[in-house]
C-alpha cells in the first residue's frame, strides 16, 4: 500500500509526485500512456508566466504566481534552464491599444508591478525586426523561457530518485474505496494507496466518472497548433510577442523557444476529439502568414516542425481542483495552458489541500537527493561542447551519442522515439531525421517499444 | 595540418578547409592536392565520408567522371580512395559548428569544440529533401515518416526495415527510386500520391511505378497522415474530388530538394532565397572572399557527376588564387535580375568583374512552370546581350553561356544589373 496514487504523468501529475514524495509521502504514479508527458503536456509554449493576465484572484492566478516564484528559486538547484527574454504585449490597432491600460491595471492587481508601457518608438528600438506599424503595448519584464519537457522530467526524476515509483502503460480500469483506502485496477495490475489524486488531463472528467460516479467538470479539448522556424530566426526577435488578447483567446505568440527557435502559435480550436493533435495545412499556413505580417524578416527563414498541442480546457474558466476529505479524492482538472507555469504552484495547492487529512506519516526529505536535468538548452552549455561526448548523432540539434545513451540507460528510459525525442532532442531539428534516422534506428535497436525497425521475421 | 596539437593550442590552420566530403567536396580536395596545394583538409560530420551517394545502392554513377559504371556506395568509396591517395587530410565525425569571418570555423568532435583558421574555406555541404514540416503537409505526428535519404540509409547502410506499405509522398525520381529501395528490404508500397497534374520524373522513367505495381494517384489534394503512435493510413482527395484512404504503416516523403544551408544560414555569409543557397559569383565566391561555394548546396539537386564537375573547377580557381598570383578580385558585382515570374533561380546570382579564365562556363538556371520562348540577357539600358531558345519544364537543367554577360560587366557600373527573362520567340 502507498500513501498517495497520482494519476496521470503529466506535467502537473510530474510535479505533485515530487511535492508530495518530497512532504514525506510514498507516491506511485499511474500512466496510461507507454511514456511520461504524453497528453496535454507534450505541446505548449514553452514558457514560464508571471500570471501577469490570469483573471485577478482565481486559483489559476494564485497558482501561477507561486510557481512562478518556486521555479525561479528552485531552477538552479535543480538544474533547470532558465532564459529571461521578457515579454511585450502589443496593440496592433486603435483598438487593442485602447486596452492597454485595462491590461496594466490588471497586472497591477496580480502584483506585477514592474510591467512598463511602451511607445510605438521605444518598441521599434527594443524590437527592429518587428512590423512598423505596431502601435503602443508594454513590456513585462519577469517572462522566461523555459524547457517543457526537461523540467517535468527533472520532477518526476526526483520524485523517483527520492522514493516514488511510476508505472507506464497502466490505464486505470476501475477503482474502489473503503473507507480506509483505495483500490485502483490498472492495465497492469492493482494498487492499493491510502489517498488518490487525478492529474489526468485531457480524461480527467472520465476518471473522476469512474472512481466517484461525479464527473465534477467535462472535459473540452481545445487543439492549438504551431509553426516552429529554424534557429537562425531566433537573431529577429528577443522578446515574446504576445497581442492584446480577445474575449475568447490569449491569441497568436511569437517567441523564441530554449532550444533556440522560433514559435509561432497556438490557434484555439475547440474539438470532440482527447487525442488527435493533427495539424492542418490551410492552417499552419495562416500562422505562417501571422508570424510574417509581424515580423516581415521571417518569410526569409525555413519552418523547422509544425506540431499541435491539445488543453484540457472545461466549462468553466479556471482550474478546477477539489478535495474530497470524505473519499480520500482529489481532483486536479482544467489545467489548461498555463499547467507549465504553475505546476509547482498545483502542487503545492494540493499539499496543502490533504494536509488535513495527512494520507502519509513520513518526515519531509530534509536533503533529497537531485537527479541530473536534461540539458538541451542552445543557450546554455550542452554536451557536445564537452569532451567525451562519443560524437554528435543528430546534427541539426547537436546531439551525442552519450547523450542518448544515457536516455537510454537512465532511471527512466524512454519507452517510444517520441519519448526519446523529448528528452535530447534527436530528430527535431531541420532535417527531421533525413541524416540519422539510420544511426538512431540502430542505436535504439530493442530498447523501444515501438521500434524504428520491424524485426527480419515480421 | 597540426590537429594532434590540439590540447595545447585549441585554434589550428591549414590552407583549404572543405566542409562536407560528399562528391564535391572530396573531388574539390582530390583536384587540390593534384594541382600542389600542400594543406588540404576535408571536415566530414558522419563517422564516413562519401556523401549521399554512399546510400544510394542503385547505378549508375561513374560513368562520366570515371568510365566506370557504378553503385552508389562504390562510386563514394572511389571517391574517397582517390581522396586520400592525393593526400587529402579527413576529419570525419567531425562538425562545423559556426563560420566565421575570414575563414574561421568553429569545429567540434569527440573530444569537444576547437577552432579551426583557413585561408579559404570550401562550403560542400550538399542538398536534402523538403521536409514534413516544411510541405505543411496535415494529419498527425506518428512514427513512421521518413525522407527517402533516411529510407536509403536505414535500408543501403543498416540493413534495417521501417515499415512494410508505406505511401510514397512525390513523383519526382528519387520518389521512383525509393520503389526501388523498398524492393530491396522486400517492402512495397501501397500508392504513390502526387498534388501535381503530372508525375514529375523524366517521361523514361514513367512506367516504373506501373511496373512495379504501385498505383499512382496523381492531381490529389487534401493529403492527410492518420495514427497517433504509428501511421495507420493516408487520407487525400483525388483528382475526381473523391475522399479517398489507403491503410498504410509508413510515408516516404521524397523530393523537393533544397541545399542543406543549415550552416550558411546562421552566418554571416548572403543567401539567395531563389536556390535556397549561397549567392556566389561565377568563381564559385559567396559574399566573404574566404568563403566558397560548390556542388549540390548552390541549388536544388544536380547528378553527381555534375557535382564532381563543379568540385573540380571550383579547385582550379581556388590554387589559381592561392599560388598563382591572380590579381584580387573586384568587390564590386553585377547582379543578375530574374525578370520574368516562370524563372525559378539563376546561378550565378552575381558577375564579378575579372578577366580570368578560370571560373563558370555556363549559367544554370531552372523554371516554376513550363516555358515555350527565348531566354534573353539584357543591360541596365535594355541592351540585348544574350538570347537563345527557351523550350523546357521545370526542374530541368537549362544551361546559357556566361561570357557575354562577364564581358559586360567587365565595363558596368557598381550596382548594374543585367535582368534575365523570358519574350516570346520571333
Amino acid at each position: 500500500m502507498v500513501d498517495v496514487a497520482v494519476i496521470g504523468a503529466g506535467v502537473v501529475g510530474c510535479a505533485i509526485a515530487r511535492r508530495l514524495t518530497l512532504d514525506g509521502a510514498r507516491v506511485s504514479v499511474l500512466e496510461k500512456a507507454a511514456d511520461v508527458l504524453d497528453g496535454a503536456s507534450k505541446g505548449n509554449s514553452a514558457i514560464l508566466h508571471t500570471g501577469f493576465d490570469a483573471p485577478p484572484g482565481s486559483l489559476e492566478q494564485r497558482c501561477i504566481a507561486d510557481g512562478y516564484r518556486q521555479y525561479l528559486s528552485e531552477h538552479a538547484q535543480l538544474g533547470l534552464p532558465l532564459l529571461r527574454s521578457g515579454a511585450m504585449v502589443l496593440a496592433w490597432t486603435d483598438e487593442e491599444q485602447q486596452s492597454l491600460d485595462a491590461l496594466i491595471n490588471k497586472a497591477h492587481k496580480n502584483d506585477v508591478n514592474d510591467v512598463k508601457r511602451l511607445s510605438a518608438h521605444e518598441i521599434q528600438v527594443a524590437e527592429p525586426h518587428l512590423a512598423t506599424h505596431v502601435k503602443g503595448g508594454f513590456r513585462v519584464p519577469g517572462e522566461y523561457l523555459i524547457d517543457p519537457w526537461a523540467t517535468a522530467h527533472l520532477y518526476i526524476m526526483q520524485a523517483l530518485a527520492n522514493g516514488a515509483t511510476l508505472q507506464r502503460n497502466a490505464e486505470v480500469v476501475s477503482g474502489d474505496f473503503d473507507g480506509e483506502a483505495w483500490c485502483i485496477q490498472t492495465t497492469r495490475g492493482q494498487l492499493r494507496a491510502r489517498h488518490v489524486v487525478t492529474s489526468a488531463g485531457l480524461y480527467g472528467d472520465r476518471i473522476n466518472q469512474l472512481l466517484t460516479g461525479r464527473r465534477r467538470f467535462e472535459i473540452r479539448p481545445r487543439k492549438g497548433q504551431f509553426v516552429v522556424f529554424e534557429k537562425a530566426a531566433s537573431r529577429l526577435v528577443e522578446h515574446i510577442i504576445l497581442p492584446v488578447p480577445s474575449a475568447t483567446t490569449k491569441g497568436i505568440v511569437i517567441c523564441r523557444t530554449l532550444f533556440g527557435n522560433v514559435l509561432v502559435g497556438p490557434t484555439a480550436e475547440e474539438q470532440s476529439s482527447r487525442d488527435d493533435a493533427s495539424t492542418e495545412r490551410a492552417t499552419l499556413q495562416t500562422l505562417r502568414d501571422k508570424g510574417i505580417e509581424l515580423i516581415p524578416a521571417l518569410s526569409g527563414c525555413e519552418v523547422t516542425a509544425t506540431y499541435a498541442g491539445l488543453r484540457p480546457a472545461t466549462e468553466f474558466s479556471d482550474y478546477q481542483i477539489d478535495n474530497d476529505a470524505s473519499q480520500n479524492y482529489t481532483s486536479v482538472g482544467g489545467i489548461r495552458s498555463t499547467g507549465l507555469s504553475a505546476a509547482l504552484g498545483i502542487a503545492s495547492h494540493v499539499a496543502g489541500l490533504i494536509e488535513q487529512q495527512r494520507p502519509y506519516r513520513g518526515q519531509s526529505i530534509a536533503e533529497p537527493l537531485v537527479p541530473k536535468a536534461d540539458r538541451l538548452s542552445n543557450y546554455h552549455p550542452r554536451d557536445w561542447q564537452e569532451a567525451g561526448n562519443q560524437g554528435v548523432v543528430c546534427h541539426c540539434e547537436q546531439v551525442t551519442r552519450r547523450e542518448i545513451l544515457a536516455a537510454l540507460n537512465g532511471p527512466m528510459p524512454p519507452a517510444t522515439l517520441q519519448g526519446l525525442k523529448r528528452r535530447t532532442r534527436v530528430c527535431m531539428g531541420q532535417c527531421q531525421g533525413f541524416h540519422c534516422s539510420a544511426e538512431l534506428a540502430s542505436i535504439t535497436q530493442g530498447r523501444l517499444d515501438r521500434p524504428m525497425t520491424l524485426s527480419p521475421e515480421s | 595540418m597540426t590537429a594532434n596539437n590540439r590540447q595545447t593550442d585549441r585554434t589550428v590552420a591549414c590552407s583549404v578547409a572543405i566542409v562536407g566530403g560528399g562528391t564535391s567536396g572530396l573531388a574539390l580536395a582530390t583536384e587540390l592536392k593534384q594541382l600542389g596545394i600542400d594543406d588540404v583538409i576535408v571536415i566530414e560530420r558522419e563517422a564516413t565520408a562519401g556523401g549521399v551517394p554512399r546510400h544510394c545502392g542503385h547505378y549508375p554513377f561513374g560513368v562520366s567522371e570515371f568510365r566506370r559504371l557504378l553503385k552508389g556506395p562504390a562510386y563514394a568509396q572511389l571517391l574517397l580512395d582517390k581522396a586520400r591517395q592525393a593526400g587529402v587530410t579527413l576529419l570525419t565525425g567531425t562538425s562545423v559548428t559556426a563560420l566565421h569571418p575570414a575563414g574561421l570555423l568553429s569545429l567540434s568532435d569527440q573530444d569537444g569544440p576547437y577552432q579551426l583558421q583557413a585561408e579559404r574555406v570550401i562550403l560542400c555541404t550538399g542538398t536534402r529533401e523538403a521536409t514534413r514540416a516544411q510541405r505543411f503537409l496535415s494529419g498527425q505526428r506518428p512514427q513512421g515518416i521518413l525522407p527517402t535519404g533516411a529510407l536509403q540509409s536505414m535500408v543501403y547502410l543498416h540493413g534495417q526495415r521501417p515499415f512494410l506499405r508505406p505511401v510514397i509522398l512525390g513523383t519526382e525520381l528519387v520518389s521512383l527510386s525509393a520503389i526501388m529501395t523498398c524492393r530491396h528490404m522486400g517492402i512495397h508500397p501501397a500508392a504513390m500520391l502526387e498534388e501535381n497534374p503530372q508525375l514529375i520524373a523524366p517521361a523514361w522513367m514513367r512506367a516504373y511505378p506501373v511496373m512495379r505495381r504501385v498505383p499512382v494517384h496523381l492531381g490529389v489534394s487534401e493529403i492527410h497522415i492518420e495514427g497517433r503512435q504509428t501511421v495507420e493510413a493516408v487520407r487525400f482527395t483525388d483528382a475526381h474530388g473523391n475522399s479517398r484512404t489507403i491503410a498504410a504503416d509508413g510515408v516516404i516523403v521524397s523530393g523537393q530538394f533544397q541545399p542543406e544551408s543549415a550552416l550558411l544560414r546562421n552566418s554571416h555569409l548572403h543567401i539567395c532565397p531563389n536556390t535556397g543557397g549561397p549567392v556566389i559569383d561565377q568563381f564559385y565566391r559567396s559574399s566573404d572572399p574566404s568563403y566558397f561555394c560548390t556542388g549540390n548546396l548552390l541549388r536544388p539537386v544536380e547528378t553527381s557527376a555534375w557535382c564532381w564537375q563543379e568540385g573540380r573547377q571550383t579547385a582550379r580557381i581556388i590554387a589559381d588564387e592561392l599560388y598563382s598570383g591572380s590579381a584580387p578580385l573586384s568587390e564590386s558585382t553585377v547582379g543578375l535580375v530574374l525578370d520574368h515570374p516562370g524563372l525559378k533561380f539563376i546561378l550565378p546570382q552575381q558577375l564579378r568583374p575579372s578577366t580570368r579564365s578560370h571560373g563558370m562556363q555556363q549559367m544554370q538556371l531552372r523554371l516554376r512552370v513550363p516555358a515555350d520562348g527565348k531566354l534573353v540577357f539584357r543591360a541596365a539600358d535594355d541592351q540585348l546581350l544574350w538570347s537563345g531558345r527557351l523550350e523546357s519544364l521545370p526542374e530541368r537543367r537549362i544551361l546559357a553561356p556566361i561570357e557575354p554577360m562577364a564581358e559586360h560587366a567587365r565595363h558596368a557600373n557598381q550596382g548594374d544589373t543585367i535582368r534575365v527573362g523570358i519574350e516570346q520567340s520571333d
